[in-house]
């Protein structure tokens, strides 16, 4: 277990040192700077400036001083922002984000999946069509018109939701909502597929012989079956919601990571950037190291370790 | 003999696209106490969904129960509703299936898959569920049960699998077991231990068995009783000895016939000519009629009534009447002693 958990964080470090470097050839390839601006600053000022942020540097002491900067996790302060550090920035804006993404994830994965298994359940019945509708729609809705929709329907017409700002719990709803719809349509899509395929597999007979109720049968036999390539999903789940939080959180005002990370790409926000890219594939990377732990978890025939006397 | 179930005039039809599918029509047969009834047949013959029939297991849709009887206990199984059932599932009837490798839960100790039944019917706590789960692999011929019980399905083997399946089954001292085709995923020297197996729970619960299989070596070594089906129907039933021996309807000289002999000097093995019947458009007449060598102008249009030989013994066929013509059993169907392979 250990050996495998420590060969797995040694990929996850080559992948981010991966990452990192493309992110770094990305952004210097992309024209423009962080002190171009439409107010231009005088030629003597900006050469300071470049200067004094190491811009003139040779192209590959640039690369080694950012990488250094990448995995000492001291990105330095934002071009943008004077005199904020961009750890300054993450800890602040991250929050809100990881708030919102952990109820969208929530809803996704719990309301999927229990529409999934309805429609299964009910397999060519009307409960199915009708879940089935649900999903098409919410896979087809883009989510800033599905959190339009929610805004003037619970904020505006029914007025029992804010409209916007994250401010109490009752703020977070309908964002979270807007972010989870699309997942949730897709994951109870995932699980209808697989339910119906375990439901015919022979030991759900097997457990029917034993004379076990419908309810046992589908979710103590079914479901822990069917719900592998749910998991499956979480990691690329983890992307969708991430990089899906930029437009919700701009529609809502929430200020999350998404916007800051979104923002400092148009800005040129050199170290903003970085620090954003890093942790985002940080998190990336290690939820999808918990999903593959996960996996040996509900699966016994997956194994993720090789222990002794194990055949 | 005693009555333990009765099946009469069972039928049960498919609804697939266009067709009604009739798998099992007019089916009667009975099982007594502490007997083994084999039901054979080849593929598609309704075997397998008159034995899901007697469990109730048959999805409906797009299965249902056109017409007849399962009687057991003086109840009609059909009238049940799903809770009733329940109660009956696994512990009064229980059912081994044909697939080992398939049939137990990938996820799911062994432990846990035998315990099931015990919480359930047994009103047994977890402990001594556990407790009477290794008993039970003890019982099948696992070794080291204690170990073995906290496995998973991956960890057994194709034949230990089964012997897990079968205690599963045997959990609740079941009344009734079928068996659908219990050895065919194996090869034949587990097939051997586990009929063995079966053979000797048999003598010690005293559980009634239907065995399902086209395997007539199977057959042989474990029934006391047969019943030949095809294209959905029972065509004759007897005896071990009797439809062995003295076999009336051609469709069991066919399957007595493609049997592979010890002492025969031919090389090619015997086949019957031509495919079973499509059965959501079932002959008028004898569903055999079509491959038949000995098929009559009346075959194809009245099904044959059974017809009593003996006091167990009765087939469904027009050259028992006294006005056909009469018809010997080909060589080929001749079977002696030797010739059953005894495992």
């Amino acid at each position: 277990m250990v050996k495998y958990l420590l060969k797995r964080i040694g990929y996850i470090i080559l992948s981010l040192f991966l990452i990192v470097t493309v992110t770094f050839i990305l952004m210097k390839a992309a024209p423009g700077g962080p002190f171009a601006s439409e107010r231009a600053l005088t030629p003597a000022i900006e050469a300071q400036m470049n200067e004094a942020y190491g811009f003139n540097d040779p192209i590959h002491e640039q690369y080694f001083t950012y990488l250094i900067n990448a995995f000492t996790f001291d990105f330095g302060p934002s071009f943008k922002y004077v005199g904020q550090e961009v750890t300054e920035i993450i800890g602040r804006s991250f929050p809100y984000s990881l708030i919102l993404g952990l109820e969208a994830i929530f809803i996704a994965i719990s309301f999927g999946v229990l529409l999934g298994v309805l429609a299964a359940v009910q397999h060519n019945k009307f409960g199915d069509y009708m879940a089935m509708v649900i999903a098409v729609l919410g896979i087809s809705v883009p989510s800033f018109i599905m959190a339009a929709v929610l805004q003037y329907i619970f904020a505006i017409y029914l007025q029992v939701l804010p409209i916007a700002r994250f401010e109490s719990f009752a703020h977070t709803i309908l964002p979270a909502i807007a972010l989870a719809t699309t997942p949730l349509a897709f994951i109870a899509r995932l699980m209808r597929s697989s339910m119906i395929d375990v439901l015919n597999r022979d030991y759900i007979k097997t457990a029917k012989s034993k004379g076990l109720s419908e309810r046992v049968v589908t979710y103590k036999h079914a479901l822990r079956n069917a719900i592998l390539p749910v998991v499956s999903y979480l990691g690329p789940l983890v992307v969708t919601i991430l990089t899906g939080s930029f437009v919700i959180e701009k529609i809502f005002g929430i200020p999350g990571l998404g916007s800051e990370f979104v923002v400092s790409v148009t800005n040129r926000d050199y170290t903003v950037i970085m620090g954003t890219t890093v942790f985002f594939s940080v998190l990336l990377l290690f939820s999808i190291l918990i999903v593959d732990l996960l996996y040996g978890l509900i699966d016994p025939r997956i194994k993720v370790t090789s222990k002794e006397g194990d055949k | 003999m005693s009555k333990l179930l009765e099946v009469k005039n069972l039928s049960v039809s498919f609804d697939t696209y266009g067709a009604e599918v009739k798998a099992v029509r007019d089916v009667s047969f009975q099982l007594n106490k502490k007997e083994t009834l084999a039901i054979v047949g080849e593929s598609g013959s309704g075997k397998s969904v008159t034995a899901q029939s007697v469990m109730r297991l048959v999805p409906t849709p797009p299965g249902k129960f056109v017409g007849g009887e399962i009687r057991y206990n003086e109840e009609n199984l059909l009238q049940k509703t799903e809770k009733q059932m329940e109660s009956i599932r696994g512990k009064e009837i229980s059912m081994i299936f044909q697939d080992p490798m398939t049939s137990l839960n990938p996820t799911m100790t062994i432990g846990k898959q035998i315990a099931e039944g015990l919480i359930k019917h047994q009103n047994m706590s977890k402990k001594e569920a556990h407790l009477r789960g290794i008993q039970l692999l003890k019982l099948v011929g696992i070794p080291t049960p204690e170990v073995r019980i906290k496995q998973y399905p991956h960890q057994y083997s194709g034949g230990m699998r089964q012997r897990a399946m079968i205690a599963i089954a045997l959990s609740c001292n079941p009344k009734i077991l079928i068996a659908d085709e219990p050895t065919t995923a194996l090869d034949v020297t587990i097939q051997a231990q586990i009929l063995e197996l079966m053979r000797q729970i048999q003598e010690e619960t005293g559980t009634a068995i239907i065995l399902i299989t086209h395997d007539l070596g199977v057959v042989a070594n474990t029934a006391s009783r047969v019943a030949v089906m095809y294209g959905g129907k029972i065509v004759e039933t007897g005896t071990v000895d009797e439809i062995f021996y003295e076999p009336k309807h051609p469709y069991t000289w066919g399957l007595l016939g493609s049997m592979p002999k010890l002492d025969t000097e031919q090389e090619e093995l015997q086949v019957i000519p031509g495919s079973p019947p499509d059965l959501a458009e079932p002959p008028k007449g004898c569903p055999f009629v079509a491959r038949c060598p000995y098929a009559m102008n009346v075959c194809s249009d009245y099904m044959p009534a059974y017809t009593s030989v003996s006091s167990t013994h009765e087939a469904a066929c027009w050259l028992i009447d006294a006005r056909a013509p009469k018809v010997d059993i080909p060589e080929s169907a001749i079977v002696e002693g030797k010739d059953i392979y005894v495992i």
